[in-house]
């Protein structure tokens, strides 16, 4: 039985997780504010450039451009976006596990495959399988900005056109809403592959464009863009669904500490009162053993 | 051709979707000279420059600054993706003016490694005024 003294602390231990988790919750809210308006004014940006690409693409030679060969599928790059810190419930568990069934799928087909680990969780976790990673980017949940995609854009089209791999696969949480986030592979590499996002479709161009002013600088331009694009937008949707986990899973552990303060409360309540109960047993004892 | 057709035209930019409408006639900036587009036009891609995109709906015709892009020109749609882009009715011309006076006195003491940092910044503020100046 434990005491009455054992059971407060306990009560003041919750009490204080409670707070804590509640003040973390408060903090990813408004993080999750800040990244989703950035997302949300970027979405159509994105999304855009990608109608617009796979038009170009489509009616492009693929010699064009050494980021639009397409090559044998022998070295597959695979990224995956995790967070630097955790407590944001399954997030991180899930993406990683995602992850690891594609990267086996892929090694079962017989095709090598390369690790590029985004947040410290990911590099964590293939660290402790022994999978070797190719790069890592750590630091950079929570304050992402365009250069942090460029860097990473940079070095995945250098790769890209030195053969390193012959195709790139982003997973990443897609941001659905405050309560959903969605495991997403997206094919960043060849680019032959693009397909526009729906909402554009039907009056799809079978003409080769003209160009101005030409062809062979625009897509020097553009297709470096297109990749840093869709590399942002990844990385802010990523930030954005890992903010909301946060928050959610902050808002139940807040729950389950109040739950837990009414049980223990109740339970002090009835030791306090057990205690009284003997207490005056003993006394009453007493006046009946000086009566007789 | 398909003459009585509109143009969807479209501006967006990393911080958002400037403009969405259709319209009958736009004028851009091209890189290689400005051009217009009705509907119809062939399919055509190009890099936009510093300065003015204009559209035409009816009998109105409005402004829209970009700073950089690229636009594709379909029968029936134009799609710009600028750098950054603004309405006219956005421009603060005062503080564009600002801009143009400081742009300039960098631009007359500029070491020659941001000379084209220079430049480019005293384009965009003539840009915004003219188009806050042809606003009012």
């Amino acid at each position: 039985m434990p005491t009455l003294r054992d059971i407060r602390k306990r009560l003041k231990a919750i009490q204080s997780t409670k707070k804590i988790t509640a003040a973390m919750k408060m903090v990813a809210a408004s993080k999750m504010r800040k990244v989703q308006d950035r997302m949300l004014n970027f979405r159509p940006y994105a999304s855009r450039m990608q109608t617009v690409l796979s038009d170009l693409a489509r009616v492009s030679a693929r010699e064009i451009h050494p980021l639009l060969y397409l090559r044998p599928r022998k070295t597959v790059e695979v990224i995956i976006l995790t967070s630097d810190k955790g407590l944001c419930g399954a997030f991180n568990t899930n993406i990683l596990k995602a992850g690891a069934k594609y990267i086996n799928s892929l090694k079962k087909d017989g095709v090598e495959v390369s690790v590029n680990a985004v947040g410290r969780k990911a590099r964590d976790y293939f660290r402790r399988r022994n999978v070797p990673l190719r790069k890592q980017w750590l630091g950079l949940s929570g304050r992402i900005t365009y250069a942090n995609a460029q860097e990473i854009a940079s070095d995945l089209s250098e790769n890209y056109i030195n053969e390193t791999f012959d195709e790139v696969i982003v997973i990443y949480n897609e941001f659905k809403s405050m309560i959903s986030q969605k495991v997403t592979s997206m094919k960043l590499l060849p680019l032959g592959s693009i397909a526009g996002e729906g909402e554009q479709k039907g009056e799809a161009m079978t003409a080769d464009y003209l160009y101005e002013p030409t062809r062979a600088a625009i897509f020097e331009r553009l297709l470096p863009k297109y990749i840093e694009i869709q590399i942002y937008r990844a990385l802010l949707e990523s930030s954005a669904a890992e903010e909301a986990s946060r928050m959610t899973a902050m808002e139940n552990a807040t729950k389950n500490c109040s739950e837990m303060i009414t049980k223990v409360t109740l339970l002090a309540n009835k030791v306090r009162q057990a205690g009284i109960t003997k207490d005056l047993m003993d006394i009453v004892g007493g006046v009946e053993a000086l009566k007789e | 051709m398909e003459k009585e057709g509109k143009l969807k035209f479209e501006v967006v930019t990393p911080y958002g979707l400037i403009l969405s409408e259709d319209v009958d006639e736009v004028t851009c900036s091209g890189s290689e000279g400005e051009f217009g587009v009705l509907p119809g036009h062939v399919p055509f891609f190009t890099t936009l420059k510093i300065g003015m995109l204009s559209y035409k709906k009816g009998n109105t015709v409005k402004y829209v600054f970009v700073n950089w892009g690229y636009a594709e020109v379909g029968s029936e749609r134009v799609m710009v993706l600028a750098d950054s882009a603004e309405k006219s009715e956005d421009i603060d011309p005062e503080r564009a003016k600002a801009a143009m006076k400081r742009a300039e006195e960098r631009l007359k003491k500029a070491e020659e490694f941001d000379f084209a940092r220079s430049t480019s910044s005293l384009e965009r503020a003539v840009a915004r005024v003219q188009i806050a100046e042809k606003f009012r």
